[in-house]
């Protein structure tokens, strides 16, 4: 897995250029699925198709990035955030755009660096002017880091980007450990523009329609020096989501994913997200309510160039949900609530 | 038909008025019409040429005031209805009720002023509208509770082309959706006059989920910064250089082939446009592009100087610039 990992963080793919990505991940998944199909946004679709109930498994494609939105006489770079990015983040790095043009990121004078914002913050593509900028680079170009992935002693791995291509990639994996018949149907969504706000997920979640609902996501942990309190340590398994600020997760899902790593004996911690969101919070309240759940990979340093997970955790992610996925699911029409 | 569309009060959710005069502009001219229980307002022109006609969007509402409660004395309190400024408030014209009663802004005078408190702008709760009731009883027989209050100001042309009133947001784009309806064309294609965009693009969510679109277009006003003060690389629009073409906002991020595809119909037709250099704020674009299972979404808009106060200024030629990209933007959806 740790090779798969590596090429989907190194590719480009802010929120809204997630083609790609898009297009690494279906030659990926072509001949494990039944359907493969994408929709007018960009969300892809894999589907191993069966009877009901349909469980819709959703990873995000895209990661934070920024976007240009001026280029001055000196062929300067303005910027704007795309998902919630800390402009400190940015200091001294390197950005990379599509066509593979890179540069450096630095503030104009400040007096102290509290002043740091968007307003002060500019990117530097080598270029002498105003014009020799506009051949490389145009307004509305988006950009992504340009950290690439590096292995660390023991199992755990840095990179930018595993928000959330760690998630594409227990999906990936998943995918390929499935036999060929389930007992349900299971359609593994790989979605856009979750860093501005869920929005992918949602119109997927109204196209398909789905009787459930799983997200698998990276999420914070509390077991660095003086972190927020919070009961998540990377390497302890991967974790059954309670609640984040987007949904409180349907307790059915939560018990039946709790049983499945209990039954198994797959390490796994229950997550409870005071901040931030994911596509299962869109999902759920999709057309008359969708119960739905999230399984997450523990990562540090989220949002940054250098986010750093455990890959054990990623395996036994895949572990719950090949074993979710191959147990048959109570299912009635009328009531969906097992 | 500016003027008489800025003039028009139409604060969010009290739209009717707005409603009226698109409706009247539009009798008799063979287009289908129709009206939403949220008091959306739809026009579908050459209806059946296309099985799903592009869409485009402009809100009727305003941001204005709303009475809150009358004071012993007979002045009224108030709230804003959408983003106003409240240091642009103090001393200003309004039309309160359905009547239009005359009153003005008020505010405890610079002479009885502490000096702390002349350092600082007025807070909104200090302020109030005097309408000249001697009490509450009195101001009771013409207001209520939950009336809307406007600016009172009327549209004029001022010199090199500029216009000055308010609710240009988005009465501007109203316009251009009325004069690609009224002119003769075999263009099909589905236009919305919504509501409560101003109290977060309400309206929109209800006509793209009716409408179900594959290709929008939302007409809008957007907030210009090209004064002097303002360093060029920093300033979003500039009025005179044409319609902009949003790269994102906080509702949406628009699609590539989108901004490109409106870039490209601007080339060919030869009509000036311009990116818009900010990307926050909002938009209906997010309310229509994640509808059902997505919409294809894209925002231009006029630029516009002192956006949401009694006093917006903008191009004639900007807005006969949005009106051709528009055009052309439909010609290549057919």
């Amino acid at each position: 897995m740790e090779e798969l990992i590596k090429s989907l963080t190194e590719t480009f793919g802010p929120s809204g250029e997630e083609e790609t990505v898009r297009t690494m991940i279906a030659d990926l998944v072509r001949d494990r699925t039944d359907r493969l199909f994408e929709d007018s946004l960009g969300n892809l679709y894999a589907v191993k198709e069966g009877d009901r109930p349909r469980i819709m498994i959703s990873a995000h494609m895209d990661e934070i990035g920024v976007m240009v939105t001026s280029i001055d006489e000196n062929g300067f770079l303005r910027l704007a955030p795309l998902g919630r990015v800390n402009p400190v983040m940015l200091l001294g790095q390197r950005i990379r755009f599509k066509n593979g043009l890179t540069g450096s990121v630095y503030h104009e004078k400040l007096k102290d660096l509290k002043e740091l914002d968007w307003d002060k913050l500019y990117a530097d593509v080598g270029q002498k002017d105003a014009a020799s900028a506009e051949g490389a680079v145009k307004i509305g170009d988006q950009a992504c880091l340009a950290q690439p992935f590096n292995s660390l002693p023991g199992s755990r791995c840095l990179a930018k980007a595993m928000d959330d291509r760690a998630g594409c990639a227990v999906l990936i994996e998943t995918l390929r450990r499935l036999p060929a018949r389930l007992p349900q149907e299971a359609c593994f969504v790989f979605s856009i523009q979750e860093e501005l706000g869920l929005r992918g997920a949602k119109t997927a979640a109204y196209r398909y329609e789905p009787d459930f609902g799983i997200a698998v996501d990276v999420t914070l942990v509390g077991d660095t020096p003086k972190a927020s309190t919070m009961a998540v340590s990377l390497g302890k398994g991967p974790t059954i989501k309670v609640k984040d600020s987007s949904i409180l997760c349907h307790p059915r899902v939560r018990q039946l994913m709790v049983e499945t790593a209990k039954k198994n004996d797959i390490p796994y911690q229950m997550e409870v997200l005071e901040r931030g969101g994911t596509d299962a919070g869109a999902i759920h309240l999709s057309r008359e309510g969708v119960p739905s759940g999230a399984i997450s990979i523990p990562c540090r340093y989220v949002h940054s160039p250098s986010e750093m997970i455990d890959l054990k955790d990623a395996a036994n992610a895949v572990e719950v949900l090949v074993k979710l996925l191959t147990k048959e699911w109570s299912f009635s029409e009328e009531s969906n609530v097992f | 038909m500016l003027s008489e569309l800025a003039d028009i009060q139409g604060v969010s959710g009290d739209e009717a008025k707005v409603r009226r005069f698109i409706s009247e502009k539009l009798a008799g001219r063979g287009i289908e019409t129709s009206v939403d229980t949220m008091g959306n307002f739809i026009a579908r022109k050459n209806r059946g040429k296309l099985a799903t006609p592009p869409m485009l969007s402009a809100h009727m509402d305003e941001v204005g005031l709303m009475i809150t409660s009358i004071r012993q004395g007979g002045l009224l309190n108030f709230q804003t209805v959408g983003g106003i400024d409240s240091r642009v408030l103090v001393a200003k014209r309004v039309k309160i009720g359905r009547e239009g009663l005359r009153g003005v802004i008020g505010a405890k005078p610079i002479h009885l002023q502490k000096k702390e408190e002349q350092e600082k702008p007025y807070k909104q709760e200090s302020l109030y509208i005097d309408a000249g009731f001697n009490s509450r009883e009195e101001a009771e027989k013409y207001i209520s509770t939950g009336d809307y209050a406007v600016f009172d100001v009327s549209c004029i042309k001022m010199g090199n082309g500029f216009y000055r009133g308010k609710a240009f947001d988005d009465r501007a784009g109203c316009l251009v959706l009325l004069e690609l309806l009224l002119e003769n064309s075999d263009l099909c294609f589905n236009a919305a006059f919504t509501v409560q965009e101003e109290v977060g693009t309400r309206g929109a969510m209800v006509t793209a989920y009716t409408l179900q679109p594959q290709k929008a277009l939302v007409v809008e006003a957007t907030a210009s910064a090209d004064t002097p003060e303002t360093e060029k690389e920093m300033s979003s629009t500039i009025l005179g250089k044409g319609p902009a073409i949003s790269l994102m906002d906080k509702t949406i991020l628009v699609d590539r082939k989108m901004r490109d595809e409106l870039a490209d119909c601007a080339v060919r037709a030869g009509i000036p446009f311009q990116f818009r250099r900010f990307t926050g704020a909002g938009t209906e674009g997010g309310a229509i592009a994640y509808s059902r299972e997505g919409v294809k979404t894209a925002v231009i808009a006029v630029p516009c100087r002192y956006i949401h106060s009694p006093h917006c200024v903008l191009k004639e030629s900007d807005l006969q610039a949005t009106v051709s990209l528009a055009r052309a933007w439909l010609e290549n959806n057919q």
